[in-house]
């Protein structure tokens, strides 16, 4: 058996014996439905009161994914988590002196982390589509999971939320702190996109969408919002935000091997 | 356990290790051998934990080796099965079961999945097994810990400070334990910062203060070659006696009782002194030094915080 299956095993473990894994995957389904739902029902109620103009803004896609923005919060903490709990425990401490090839441990635990996530993911993002068109279905307002580009970015829901989880345990194993993890986490996440909403507006366009949620999210937007200029494609912008995950993780596998544990 | 050369033995050689600017090791050189418990003394702060740290790859030294069994730790493929640490913090999640805590690491290392209700029940903590670590009292987290260094059967076993948070039955527990490991030919080494725990237990001791290696020797040499002689002694003819010893080098106390204890010159020479003299003796006992005292008088200029004279 290799290194790679000793660390494997060992993150599964450690990933399904702790109960915060359970809370925030379970909130992270609730909310992406719970939320799209609700957009849901709020659109279609006010869909008599609308201009043209906004009839033709309407996004049933957007609306029944309107929850992965919620439940992105959970799985950021969760990624956070993940990381930083080994080392408020201590468990880090047990992990390295079992396994000492750290950047196994990093890759096993990052690997088993996204496969629970991506599939959670999946879940969550098909499940809030499908309630959400059945509820817009009642004004005819729904789109078919077959129309142009709706599979994509149904699947791009649960990508974006796997991909984000990556990221944020990339920050949690740098920073190795929770609060501080979190801290950085939503600051790039949230707060950055507001810093760069006070430039200039040219420096704005030019900046804006290579942002690492601006960049994420074109995975799971549809329609209008592209050939604007303003965000990058679906792939295009999913690439780049692998791209801030995997240096992320690259820092986090360099320092792992350079730092006391 | 393997028979490699140097199997078992763990080899400090020149170890330094800095954080910034502090100092916590600085040059440490020893070996720990199989069949023996050495006992790792120092006061605190003195660099025991630093070292154990170092031994098992979580730190990495500033400079100097150390090794396992030949090969520094980072370097063993499944590690476990050669080296079990119980190291001073707990390191275990609070929400996880004692079960899944010590089967995460039996999977990381190819331990099978029995093992670890064996350990537990050698540990004593079968009935509690399921149950979340965090409602565990300090002695049964220690236990825990325990168990997870037996995991492996491994040759080496490191105790960074076992008996703490233990009650009189479990730090009787320990000590067997730590003994029965060396008595089937294991390599035991347990810091302490309390030396007459030490003296129950162990046969070797590696001292260090401030980092610095201050002895290493059995416990009976110990004792014999840094303790000063000493003697109590009582005599009708006390006042003479007292300054006859005083000019011959020795120091004189008053000891309890209207005794008066006597530093610096063997038993027999204050009997031969005494008799030369026609002067009585009631009482001469020569003192062995206790380890305690032996430790504190060694360790006594390199302690990083002691409390202010009065």
């Amino acid at each position: 058996m290799s290194i790679a299956a000793d660390a494997l095993g060992m993150e599964w473990v450690k990933f399904r014996t702790v109960r915060s894994t359970y809370w925030t995957l379970l909130f992270a389904v609730v909310a992406t439905i719970g939320i799209g739902a609700l957009v849901c029902v709020v659109h279609i109620n006010r869909f008599n009161h609308l201009s043209p103009g906004d009839r033709l803004e309407f996004d049933a896609v957007r609306f029944s994914l309107a929850g992965v923005q919620l439940a992105q919060l959970a799985i950021g903490v969760l990624g956070v988590l993940v990381m930083t709990n080994e080392y408020t425990t201590g468990v880090i401490r047990a992990t390295f002196a079992a396994v000492p090839q750290r950047r196994a441990v990093l890759a096993a635990k990052a690997l088993v982390f996204a496969l629970a996530v991506f599939v959670v993911g999946e879940i969550a993002s098909f499940s809030a589509f499908f309630v959400g068109q059945s509820i817009l279905a009642g004004k005819n307002l729904d789109v078919h999971i077959g129309d142009p580009g709706v599979l994509r970015a149904v699947f791009g829901g649960g990508l974006y939320l796997t991909v984000l989880g990556l990221f944020a345990l990339g920050l949690g194993s740098l920073v190795r702190h929770t609060a501080g993890a979190i801290a950085t986490f939503f600051g790039l996440l949230l707060v950055l996109p507001g810093i760069v909403a006070a430039l200039p507006q040219s420096w704005q366009d030019a900046i804006e969408k290579w942002l690492p949620v601006n960049a994420g999210e074109a995975i799971f937007r549809h329609g209008h919002q592209f050939g604007t200029g303003h965000s990058l494609g679906p792939w295009t912008g999913l690439g780049v935000f692998c791209a801030y995950a995997a240096a992320a993780l690259l820092a986090a596998g360099f320092l792992l091997g350079r730092r006391d544990a | 356990m393997a028979q490699a050369v140097g199997s078992g033995t763990i080899a400090v050689r020149g170890l330094v290790k800095r954080y910034g600017r502090t100092v916590a090791v600085d040059g440490l050189s020893f070996d720990v051998r199989p069949g023996l418990v050495t006992g790792f003394l120092g006061p605190n702060g003195s660099g025991k934990s630093t070292t154990l740290r170092v031994i098992v790859g979580l730190d990495a030294p500033t400079t100097g080796q150390v090794t396992v069994s030949g090969t520094p730790y980072r370097t063993h493929r499944r590690p476990l099965h050669e080296v079990g640490a119980l190291l001073e913090a707990r390191s275990i999640h609070p929400g996880r079961s004692a079960y899944n805590h010590l089967l995460f690491l039996a999977l990381s290392n190819g331990i099978p999945r029995r093992r670890v209700g064996e350990v537990l029940e050698r540990v004593g903590l079968t009935d509690v097994a399921r149950k979340r670590a965090g409602t565990f009292s300090l002695g049964m987290g220690q236990r825990l810990g325990i168990a997870a260094a037996l995991l492996g059967d491994p040759g080496i076993l490191l105790f960074d400070e076992p008996v703490n948070g233990l009650d009189p039955e479990g730090i009787l527990w320990v000590r067997n334990l730590m003994r029965s490991l060396a008595a089937e030919g294991r390599t035991v080494f347990v810091s302490s910062h309390l030396m007459s725990e030490m003296s129950l237990t162990a046969d070797h001791l590696v001292v260090i203060g401030k980092g610095k290696l201050i002895a290493d020797t059995s416990v009976s040499d110990f004792v014999k070659g840094k303790g000063q002689a000493r003697a109590r002694v009582r005599s009708p003819g006390a006042q003479q006696l007292a300054g006859l010893l005083v000019a011959k080098g020795a120091t004189v106390e008053p000891g309890p009782d209207g005794a008066m204890v006597v530093s610096g010159l063997p038993a027999e020479d204050i009997g031969d002194l005494a008799a030369a003299q026609g002067l009585a003796l009631h009482e001469l006992t020569p003192l062995q030094a206790s380890l305690e005292e032996v430790f504190m008088e060694m360790t006594g200029h390199t302690v990083e915080y002691k409390a202010a004279p009065k």
